[in-house]
């Protein structure tokens, strides 16, 4: 098993966190992973993303281009990495920011209204944990439950948002397997 | 063990912590700020001294001190900030004190980029700075490995009284990947004569790296020439990756040879017969690695360096002495080679009969 993915979107948005947290709950399941972020000299606002590697053989490169995953939690996201995904690949679009649909066919197009969710949930902040959730639900790279266990250790000072990002993630798991499920994707 | 998933800078500055590591004077630099900024709360924790320097050769002046002190001492900085530094390696070399440099490469003359490279390496192993002194410099391929050579480093610097440098690039030192780290050491060299720490009660010491005596210098000179010359004996270190059966041998160190290795797996399923040799020591140069291959039987060695022009290739095409061709290619700018670039090269040079 190998799973590599690009989470991508402004800085701000937690695209890193999450990209950190697949990478502790890998290395806790006994998995190789490999983190490697990219970002531009601004914090809030700039864009920022990273490359995570979860897999069961050695990791050789850290700098994927040919990716089994892209999550675009922004419009530029989307437009940069569409097509950095293999074909057979998944595309997660948060479709709270993101208006524009998929163009290719031959991939797996998730849409999760990840701010929208996070927001009914308590905040709109945890919307990268819905994203994270959603990862999870179309990848089935890792189990659910030591990630939100992970996340509960390294967020450990953010007390008040452990429950909130917990639903959070089991929400985006939760919309992102009925997607799978729906088949929807195929028709981009 | 416990698996930690840690950033390879502060996996770097950890070790050194546990090899003993209790100076630290740096200055802040993209892509190894992690380095400095994790020790300035962890040396303090081990009784340790933490100083950001007011520049990068200020910070490798007080490394001087330290060391020429007895203490185990450390710099990191990235291509630029090495720069700086060079007058300073080159006294530590002068005046035999032991101490360990971090480069954490990125690419480019001048200012360049913040982006990873292995432009660093004519610096790391031909001139490290001035008068023709050589040193250990250590190219980590992951971040397991960058903890293993660092908390080495400190033993090779002490049994050398030589500065040894640590050749990572940024793509090491800013990603994130499992690591055990080693337990803290314990036995550390005795106290030596060559330690300026107080001469109550003795003669004073003097360390220095000028010598008006032509003979001790000549002398010294032929010591360390004998030293180099050890290492290419004792110290070699490198990795062999499926070259017994290859017809085209990938030659690479660090980021490029991890990337490489991906490449080579893909290729072997295609029934490609091709192999690699990761410099581990990049000096010494493991010229020995190239001497056990069948020259029968390889038909081609592609360097395969994040820099533009290479400048390993040169040591392997010493190495391989005309015994088969030697090409490279290169990335540059910051961009990280991928393996299906690398995968398209080799394919390249089959086709043109470079190998079966």
């Amino acid at each position: 098993m190998e799973n590599s993915l690009i989470i991508a979107g402004f800085g701000g948005q937690g695209v890193i966190l999450i990209g950190q947290l697949l990478g502790y709950s890998a290395t806790a399941a006994g998995k190789n992973a490999t983190f490697f972020p990219s970002y531009g000299a601004e914090q809030r606002g700039g864009t920022a993303n990273c490359t995570v590697v979860i897999a069961d053989e050695a990791i050789g490169s850290p700098v994927v281009t040919r990716l089994d995953t892209v999550i675009a939690m922004n419009e530029p996201s989307l437009a940069k990495f569409e097509s950095w995904v293999k074909p057979g690949g998944t595309i997660i679009v948060n479709s709270s920011l993101v208006h524009k649909k998929v163009a290719r066919s031959d991939v797996r197009a998730l849409y999760i209204p990840a701010n929208e969710l996070a927001e009914q949930l308590g905040s709109e902040k945890s919307a990268n944990m819905v994203i994270l959730g959603s990862y999870l639900g179309a990848s089935q790279a890792l189990a659910v439950e030591p990630v939100i266990e992970t996340m509960r250790v390294k967020m450990a000072s953010k007390a008040k948002f452990l429950p909130l990002n917990e639903a959070a993630i089991r929400a985006g798991k939760e919309l992102a397997e009925s997607q799978c499920a729906a088949g929807k994707g195929a028709q981009g | 063990m416990e698996k930690k998933f840690m950033k390879g800078n502060e996996a770097i500055a950890e070790a050194a912590v546990r090899a003993g590591c209790r100076f630290f004077a740096g200055y802040p630099i993209t892509p190894q700020s992690e380095i400095p900024e994790y020790l300035t709360k962890r040396l303090p924790e081990v009784g340790g001294v933490f100083i950001q320097g007011e520049s990068e050769i200020a910070s490798v002046n007080m490394v001087i001190g330290a060391a020429a002190a007895g203490v185990r001492a450390m710099t990191s900085s990235s291509s630029p900030g090495i720069s700086l530094k060079t007058e300073g390696i080159s006294t530590l070399a002068g005046a035999q004190l032991p101490a360990v440099i971090v480069d954490v490469a990125r690419t480019g003359a001048g200012t360049g980029q913040i982006y990873p490279g292995q432009n660093q390496y004519n610096v790391a192993t031909k001139a490290p700075g001035h008068g023709g002194f050589k040193v250990i410099a250590l190219a980590p391929a992951t971040v397991q490995e960058a903890v293993d050579l660092t908390y080495e480093a400190f033993d090779y610097a002490d049994r050398d009284r030589n500065p040894v440098i640590l050749l990572a690039d940024g793509v090491i030192g800013g990603m994130m990947e499992a690591v055990v780290l080693p337990e803290p050491k314990t036995a550390f060299p005795e106290k030596r004569d060559w330690q300026i720490d107080g001469c109550q009660g003795r003669e004073r010491r003097v360390n220095r790296s000028l010598d008006n005596d032509t003979v001790k210098l000549e002398q010294f000179q032929r010591d360390c020439a004998a030293m180099y010359e050890r290492w290419q004996q004792e110290d070699v270190r490198y990795e062999e990756y499926l070259t017994e059966d290859a017809d085209l041998v990938i030659a690479a160190y660090g980021t490029s040879a991890r990337v490489a290795k991906t490449a080579i797996r893909e290729l072997r399923k295609e029934g490609f017969r091709v192999g690699l040799i990761r410099p581990i020591t990049v000096s010494p140069f493991p010229y020995i690695a190239f001497d056990k291959l069948d020259y029968s039987q390889v038909k081609h060695i592609l360097a395969v360096e994040m820099c533009i022009p290479a400048l390993m290739v040169e040591d392997v095409k010493c190495a391989v002495a005309r015994r088969t061709p030697v090409s490279a290619y290169t990335r540059g700018a910051g961009f990280v080679v991928s393996p299906d670039e690398v995968v398209g090269a080799v394919k390249d040079l089959i086709s043109k009969g470079g190998a079966q």
